[in-house]
């Protein structure tokens, strides 16, 4: 029953993301080019998502528990800290050579399309390098 | 540089897809709908049931496009105006980034700001900040 949920809601979001145009960089990278070929559509897409998942959020979390799983696991780190900005000022760096991000490039996998296998492949050698450093200098920090 | 035609309609439905998927994973498995932290999870898994579900919703993520081509004949246009080489690079440095930085576009920009968390809206800022600037740099500094 979890896998099948599981499955469904990634359908959701993989259908999600393909209707919304973030699994193309072209037009990802013209959101942000505001004094060239700029195109606000990124802007609907964000204030789309963020509405739905506040208002389905304050649904859910009404609940004791979620229903397949024993507890909610909430992020319960509260610190600004260097770590947090460094990272993600050079995920944005990245971001804006590339014009994926994680969540736009994991359904435009299924277009089959080499840039995005070639993206993504980069994307899991980037997160092994990280976990590498993190478990190299700092072996004490959970994630 | 490739022009492309503002979608307001579009963007904000599957924008609202985005949402209602990130809202049945909490109320279903109680857990944040970031790309980063379930990909992160599937690579380092600490039990079978967790590496399942995650698996479970990439193999959903990655259907995404197939099922939109079952749906309307078409797939979904990805136009990639960057080359092989930036796009290894570019996504190296989003790899290290997001993982650092515990956080993507999905898990801070969408979950996170919906959570109103602090740490949430000072990472979307930051890397829509970083993001502006590459961009500009890339197409009017060193490419104008």
């Amino acid at each position: 029953m979890q896998l099948i949920i599981s499955y469904l809601i990634g359908l959701i979001f993989g259908i999600g993301i393909s209707i919304s145009g973030m699994a193309n960089p072209a037009k990802v990278l013209n959101f942000f080019d505001v004094t060239g070929t700029w195109d606000p559509s990124l802007a609907f897409v964000m204030a789309g998502a963020i509405v739905v998942t506040f208002l389905g959020y304050r649904y859910a979390l009404k609940r004791p528990s979620p229903l397949l799983s024993k507890s909610f696991l909430l992020p319960t780190s509260r610190d600004l800290d260097v770590r947090l900005f460094g990272g993600s000022a050079v995920f944005g760096i990245g971001w804006g050579i590339a014009g994926f991000c994680p969540g736009g490039s994991l359904p435009a996998l299924g277009t089959g399309r080499s840039e995005v296998i070639i993206f993504v492949t980069a994307l899991l050698i980037g997160i092994i390098i990280a976990k590498i450093l993190q478990a190299t200098f700092a072996p004490a920090q959970p994630n | 540089m490739i022009e492309t035609v503002f979608t307001p309609y579009q963007s904000l439905g599957g924008g609202a897809l985005i949402g209602l998927a990130a809202a049945m994973l909490m109320a279903t498995m109680g857990r944040v709908m970031g790309a980063t932290g379930i990909l992160a999870g599937f690579l380092q898994p600490t039990s079978l049931a967790d590496w399942s579900w995650r698996a479970a919703v990439l193999a959903g993520m990655i259907s995404g496009p197939v099922v939109l081509l079952l749906i309307s004949g078409q797939l979904p246009p990805v136009q990639v105006p960057v080359s092989t080489d930036m796009l290894a690079i570019g996504g190296t440095i989003v790899g290290v980034g997001v993982t650092f930085g515990s956080g993507c576009t999905s898990g801070h920009g969408v979950c996170g700001m919906a959570r109103l968390s602090p740490r949430s809206i000072a990472a979307t800022l930051t890397f829509m900040f970083t993001t502006g600037i590459t961009v500009y740099v890339i197409r009017h500094v060193v490419g104008g």
